[in-house]
C-alpha cells in the first residue's frame, strides 16, 4: 500500500474496531453460560449459547419473543402508516400552490424542533383521558407525524416527479386521486423507500414513549422489556446471562436490514433545506 | 397565453391556478394536519396549562374532593429555577454535551472525508462498520456498554490490569461524564458520517479537479474546498445533535440499574421523568420540560444565528 494511503486507511479501520468491538463482545458474552460469563476470558467463546437460548425462550413463558414480535409490529405498521402520510403530504407540499401552503409548511417542519420530551408525557396523559394508554396505539399513533419524513418527502416529490407528466395526465383527464397513486408515488418509491427505513430504525430503537406509555409487560418492545429485565437483575447477576443473550438476538434483525438495504441508507439533509 | 411567465417554484403550478386542484392538497394534506394537532399542537398546549397549575390539598386531604387543582401563575417556574440541582443537571449535560458534539461530529466529518478521498482502502467495510451502531438501540448500547464499564466483566479492566494499572472504576462520578459521552459517540458517529458522506458524494467531482491538476493535496482540498462545501451539512447536524443531547435520558437511565453512581436527576429530562411518574408531581414537570424546551430552542437558534452568515452566506 502507498504510504498516503496508509494513514487514512488506519484510521478508517481504527474507527470500523471501536464500532464492532462492543458488539463482537456481546457475541461472544452470549455464547457464556452463567458460571463462564465472570471467570472466562473477555473474547473467549464460552459453551453455554443453547443453554442461554433455551433459558430465554423459557423465561416468563416465552416473554421475549413477545417484545419481538411487538417491537416488529410498532416498527413495521408505525413505519408505514408514517411513510404513506409523510409521501401524501410531501406530494402536495411540493406540487400544489395553495392558499396556507407555506403556513402548513412550516408548522410541520416546526415540529422538527420540539423536543419529544415536552410531547411524550402530555401525549401520554391525553391518551390516559380517552382511555388509550397502555394500548398499542399508544405507541402507534404519536410516531406518525413526523416532521423530518415530510420535508424528505417533499424534496423526493420536487426532485422526482417532472411537472410535465401530471400536465399530461390532466389532459387525458386522470383525476388527482387516480395520478397520486398511479402516477407519483411509484416515482417516489425509492426516496420512499429510505423514509421507511428510517423511520423503521427510529421505532425500533425508540425507549422514552414506550416506556412511558405501557405498563403491561406483554405490550412492551424489545428495549423496555431489555431495561425491565436488566433492572430486575440489577440485585441478581444470574440474570446478566439472559439480557446479554437478549440483546444480541435483538440486534439481529436490524443488522440484516442494513446490509441488505444498503443503497437506500442515505440521507441528504442539505440539497434542499438551504435552497429552498 | 397571456399570463406573465411563472416563477420557478410555479411550474407545477398550472392545476392549482385553473382551479382543478381545488381542495385537493387539503385532502393531502388532511392527515398530517390532524395528527399535528392532535399529537403536537394539543399536547404542547397542555403542558403548557399544566404548567401553571398546581394541586391544592383542603383540609386533611382525606375523600374525593378535598383535592383540586388551582391556578398558580409562574410558581411552578419559579420553583424549577430556584432549584440547585436542577441547573447542576444542565451543567453535567452542558459537559457531557460538548465532549459529545466535539468528538463525534469532528469524528464523522473526518471519516467522511476519509470516506470520500481517493486515498483510502477498505472504504466499503470501514463504512458499514462505523454506521452498525445506528442499527443498535440506546438501550441495548448503554448495556452493552454498562457490561463492558463492570470490574467484574469489562476486558477493559482486564486490558488495563495487564498494563498494571487497577483501581479504575469508568463508572466513578469522575469520569462518569466520559463513559456516557462515549456511548453516545459511538451510537452516532455513524449517522452523522452518513450524512455528510452523502452531501459530499452529492457534489460534482471537478470541483476538486482543477484543484488537483494545480497539485493540491487530498487533505488541501479537504480543508480548502470539502469543508467549506459541507458547513451547511454540519450546521444542520450539530443543531439535530444539540436537541438531542440536551434530551439525554435513555443511556444515563439505562446504567442506573447497573451503578449507584448516577442519581435519578443526573440530566433535566430524568427529572422531569422523576417529578412525572415517581413523585406523581406533574405541574412541576410541565413546567421543566417547557424550561427544557426552551433552552433547546433557543440554543439551537442561538447558535444558527452564529453560524448562519458563514455557512450559507454563498447559498442565497
Amino acid at each position: 500500500m502507498p504510504r498516503r494511503k496508509l494513514l487514512p486507511t488506519a484510521f478508517l479501520l481504527f474507527g470500523a474496531v471501536y464500532c464492532l468491538l462492543p458488539v463482537g463482545w456481546v457475541l461472544i458474552a452470549a455464547t457464556k453460560s452463567r458460571a463462564e460469563l465472570f471467570t472466562l476470558d473477555a473474547f473467549t467463546p464460552g459453551s453455554g449459547f443453547f443453554g442461554n437460548l433455551s433459558e430465554l425462550n423459557a423465561y416468563r413463558g416465552g416473554i421475549f419473543w413477545h417484545w419481538m414480535l411487538n417491537t416488529a409490529l410498532y416498527a413495521g405498521v408505525g413505519a408505514l402508516l408514517s411513510t404513506l402520510v409523510s409521501a401524501v403530504s410531501g406530494y402536495a407540499l411540493a406540487v400544489y400552490r395553495f392558499r396556507g401552503r407555506n403556513l402548513i409548511f412550516n408548522l410541520l417542519i416546526g415540529g422538527i424542533l420540539v423536543p419529544s420530551v415536552v410531547l411524550a408525557i402530555p401525549q401520554y396523559l391525553l391518551l390516559a383521558k380517552v382511555g388509550l394508554a397502555n394500548t398499542y396505539w399508544a405507541v402507534l399513533l404519536p410516531g406518525i407525524v413526523h416532521p423530518y419524513s415530510i420535508y424528505l418527502a417533499r424534496v423526493y416529490a420536487a426532485a422526482a416527479i417532472p411537472a410535465s407528466i401530471l400536465d399530461a395526465g390532466r389532459i387525458d383527464g386522470a383525476g388527482e386521486v387516480r395520478m397520486l397513486y398511479r402516477v407519483s408515488l411509484p416515482m417516489m418509491v425509492p426516496g420512499l423507500v429510505t423514509i421507511f427505513l428510517f423511520q423503521f430504525v427510529a421505532i425500533w430503537n425508540n425507549f422514552l414513549l414506550p416506556y412511558i406509555m405501557l405498563a403491561d409487560d406483554t405490550k412492551f418492545p424489545l428495549t423496555v422489556g431489555l431495561y425491565t429485565l436488566l433492572v430486575s437483575g440489577a440485585n441478581q447477576p444470574a440474570l446478566y446471562t439472559l439480557v446479554l443473550t437478549g440483546s444480541l438476538l435483538s440486534i439481529i434483525p436490524l443488522i440484516v436490514l442494513f446490509l441488505t438495504m444498503q443503497r437506500y441508507w442515505r440521507t441528504d439533509l442539505s440539497s434542499g433545506a438551504v435552497k429552498s | 397565453m397571456s399570463t406573465p411567465a411563472p416563477r420557478r417554484d410555479d411550474r407545477y403550478g398550472k392545476g392549482a391556478r385553473a382551479g382543478r386542484a381545488g381542495a385537493v392538497p387539503y385532502l393531502f394534506l388532511a392527515p398530517a394536519i390532524v395528527l399535528f394537532l392532535l399529537f403536537f399542537a394539543l399536547p404542547i398546549g397542555y403542558t403548557a396549562y399544566l404548567s401553571l397549575r398546581r394541586t391544592r390539598v383542603s383540609g386533611l386531604g382525606l375523600g374525593k374532593g378535598s383535592r383540586h387543582e388551582i391556578f398558580v401563575g409562574l410558581d411552578n417556574y419559579k420553583d424549577a429555577i430556584t432549584d440547585a440541582e436542577f441547573w447542576r443537571s444542565w451543567v453535567r449535560v452542558l459537559g457531557y454535551g460538548t465532549v459529545v458534539l466535539t468528538v463525534m461530529l469532528g469524528l464523522a466529518l473526518v471519516f467522511a472525508l476519509i470516506l470520500d478521498s481517493e486515498a483510502v482502502r477498505l472504504a466499503r467495510f470501514g463504512r458499514i462498520s462505523i454506521f452498525l451502531p445506528y442499527a443498535v438501540p440506546g438501550v441495548i448500547a448503554s448495556l452493552m456498554w454498562g457490561f463492558l464499564y463492570l470490574p467484574s466483566l469489562s476486558p477493559i479492566h482486564q486490558a488495563l490490569h495487564a498494563v498494571g494499572v487497577d483501581d479504575v472504576n469508568l463508572l466513578d462520578p469522575s469520569i462518569l461524564t466520559f463513559s456516557l459521552a462515549n456511548i453516545a459517540v459511538w451510537g452516532g458517529t455513524g449517522f452523522n458520517m452518513l450524512v455528510l458522506y452523502t452531501a459530499l458524494r452529492a457534489t460534482p467531482r471537478d470541483y476538486y479537479e482543477a484543484a488537483r491538476i494545480d497539485g493540491a493535496s487530498e487533505l488541501q482540498i479537504a480543508v480548502r474546498i470539502k469543508i467549506p462545501i459541507l458547513l451547511p451539512s454540519i450546521v444542520l447536524t450539530t443543531i439535530f445533535s444539540i436537541i438531542a443531547t440536551m434530551q439525554v435520558f435513555t443511556e444515563p437511565t439505562t446504567l442506573r440499574s447497573i451503578s449507584n453512581t448516577i442519581s435519578s436527576t443526573w440530566t433535566p429530562l430524568m427529572k422531569v421523568y422523576r417529578d412525572a411518574f415517581v413523585t406523581g408531581d406533574l405541574y412541576s414537570a410541565a413546567a421543566t420540560s417547557v424550561i427544557i424546551a426552551a433552552i433547546s430552542l433557543i440554543v439551537s437558534f442561538g447558535f444558527l444565528r452564529a453560524v448562519r452568515k458563514r455557512a450559507f452566506a454563498d447559498e442565497e
